[in-house]
């Protein structure tokens, strides 16, 4: 027993912590019974939850009743996926280029500048991606467009657009991060193996396809499971600053984490919007579960519980 | 057959400078059009390089009137006082999950990963900050909600103090009469330099960009900072876009008197960008490894 009394101080170091999550964490986890709850407002909102009466799926039925579900379920998806296949052969196909070249200084600064656009604020992406798009002062439409003899275009309203540039942002934006993971596996693989099949004759892509990708097929195995578990969730500030939160292109770049954020600040629908956040953190729990046993199932070590 | 080996050999470096090109030239932009004059990048647009240079921008900026040294403060404050907190409620959670005794390790450990793996989403999050805590406009809405503490930063702390602090070492300050917070204050602390270096900095990157918080908790000038101002701007740019072609209603107006001009907005959002460009080159190191051991476990 006395053993086990040195500990107290340690413990009692971890409360801060430990509260911290329960407060930031936990209390909001018991609060997703909103979505099957009527708020009573005549009492205040925290009373109005407490003492309002449980509408069972109410909420959720009038969210599903509007197309916008279907909608926002399938951008999200959609663009995680196309996100997950465009970053992924990037990350990967810089990281191989990075890895053979020469000169340490073009390597080192190429590593920085890609890695940069990954500390940026979403605010500043926006005003970047303004000074390109802008309809009378934009880049495009000022200098790259008269040069190849196009027509200015008006990006903000023309939804058949945005689906390439956010792919395009988000591209610049994370591949960055990615590749610097990739590139540490890639530094870890034996030079001796690219010695022996340059000797034998394979050529840079062979090496690619025989070496380099089979080595580094668990980080890619293990980030693609990861990515996968997060589907339901999308990048706020990508969705909803870089497009300037322009209503004309709700039908492209609204997502369950722009839905949710709009209902709740701008309708003030709190049922509403904690259906969606409910059905966003139930897809996303499922969907943890399901990688987490699929990693399991690849390799042990490596899962997360 | 020599040029294409040559060429062979000198792709690779002419294709990596070209994607550093390609991923810095939105920041050129940017810093061009704040050095130019307005009426120029009015009469031409955003170009690569500054037209008729022009500090006009910067010295307004600068100057008493425009708010932004205010805003620069509150960022500053919120990004040493929030990452000071966060390092020590990270330290003081770390060390002790890092000591194989500790009795309720594995229910401390899953206490955390869960916050990990699931949350109650924005709704409930926010309602519990307003409501129950009453946190909006108080400086506390900028430092609290979802940045001060987090389990990933948690474990690369954890795993760190676990591989690097040699159990012997603890056990010899305790020989030597040192209790159990001596031994963290003194000990742990004094190796633990290069991890807080890491997570230091990615909180303090965290915290710096950071403007949803301002977002859903804020709306006091007094308290906004320079994200958050850059935030506002640019919503008065959608709402101006939003009424063109309708005519200006009085809201309009307002919107457009209280907007600076467009080469004042870029020198704001350039005020933002380079205080972190200015030691990116020194931190880099430190913030590649947070991203790889971060990579590991998460």
């Amino acid at each position: 027993m006395r053993h086990k009394k040195r500990y107290v101080p340690l413990l009692l170091m971890m409360a801060p912590g430990l509260l911290y999550l329960l407060i930031n964490n936990y209390l909001p986890m018991f609060g997703l019974v909103i979505a099957f709850k009527k708020i009573n407002y005549s009492e205040g909102i925290l009373a109005g939850i407490w003492k309002g009466p449980w509408v069972g799926f109410d909420n959720f039925r009038y969210l599903f009743r509007t197309k916008d579900a279907l909608l926002i379920t399938r951008n999200t998806i959609c663009y995680n996926l196309v996100f997950i296949a465009v970053n992924t052969v990037c990350a990967i196909g810089l990281a191989v280029l990075l890895k053979d070249v020469k000169n340490r200084f073009i390597s080192r600064f190429c590593q920085s500048a890609v890695l940069f656009p990954n500390f940026i604020s979403m605010v500043i992406v926006s005003y970047l991606v303004l000074a390109f798009l802008n309809t009378e002062s934009g880049f495009l439409n000022k200098t790259i467009l008269p040069l190849l003899g196009k027509p200015g275009v008006q990006w903000y309203s023309t939804p058949g657009y945005w689906p390439f540039i956010l792919v395009l942002v988000n591209l610049w934006k994370n591949a960055g991060m990615q590749c610097m993971i990739y590139l540490a596996a890639v530094l870890g693989i034996d030079p001796q193996f690219y010695e022996a099949a340059s000797l034998d004759g394979a050529g840079r892509f062979k090496q690619l396809c025989h070496i380099t990708l089979p080595a580094i097929k668990p980080v890619i195995v293990m980030m693609l499971v990861l990515s996968v578990g997060k589907i339901f969730y999308s990048d706020f500030g990508l969705f909803y600053q870089v497009p300037l939160d322009s209503g004309i292109l709700y039908d492209v770049t609204g997502t369950i984490d722009t839905y949710v954020f709009r209902s709740l600040i701008r309708l003030n629908d709190v049922g509403m919007s904690a259906a969606a956040g409910f059905y966003q953190s139930f897809a996303g729990l499922v969907l943890v579960l399901g990688s987490n046993l699929l990693i399991r199932r690849l390799d042990k070590e490596s899962a997360l519980f | 057959m020599k040029t294409r080996k040559l060429l062979n050999e000198l792709l690779p470096d002419l294709l990596l400078m070209l994607i550093s090109a390609a991923c810095l030239l939105p920041f050129l932009i940017l810093l061009s059009s704040s050095l130019s004059s307005n009426a120029s990048v009015i009469r031409k647009g955003y170009s690569l390089l500054p037209v008729d240079i022009d500090l006009e921008a910067y010295r307004y900026l600068f100057g008493y009137a425009s708010g932004i040294l205010h805003a620069l403060t509150v960022s500053l404050f919120v990004t040493a006082a929030g990452t000071a907190v966060s390092l020590a409620v990270t330290a003081m959670a770390a060390y002790p999950l890092s000591r194989k005794g500790l009795p309720f390790r594995r229910f401390f450990t899953v206490y955390i990963l869960i916050t990990m793996l699931f949350n109650g989403g924005m709704v409930p999050t926010y309602l519990i900050y307003t409501q129950l805590f009453h946190i909006r406009n108080s400086i506390l809405a900028l430092i609290v909600p979802n940045l001060l503490f987090n389990g990933f930063q948690m474990m690369i702390m954890r795993t760190f103090f676990a591989a690097s602090i040699p159990e012997e070492l603890t056990e010899a300050a305790r020989m030597d009469g040192a209790g159990e917070i001596r031994i963290f204050l003194s000990v742990v602390l004094g190796l633990a330099k290069p991890v807080f270096v890491t997570v230091g900095l990615m909180q303090a990157v965290a915290y710096w960009n950071d403007w949803f918080n301002s977002l859903l908790y804020i709306d006091r000038t007094e308290l906004m900072s320079l994200q958050a101002v850059l935030n506002q701007m640019i919503s008065n740019v959608k709402f101006l876009s939003s009424l063109s072609g309708s005519g200006m209603g009085q809201a309009a107006m307002q919107a457009q008197a209280s907007l600076p001009g467009t080469t004042i907005r870029m020198a704001i959002a350039s005020v933002g960008v380079l205080p972190f460009m200015l030691v990116y080159p020194f931190c880099q190191k430190y913030l590649v490894k947070g991203i790889t051991i971060g990579a590991v476990k998460g």
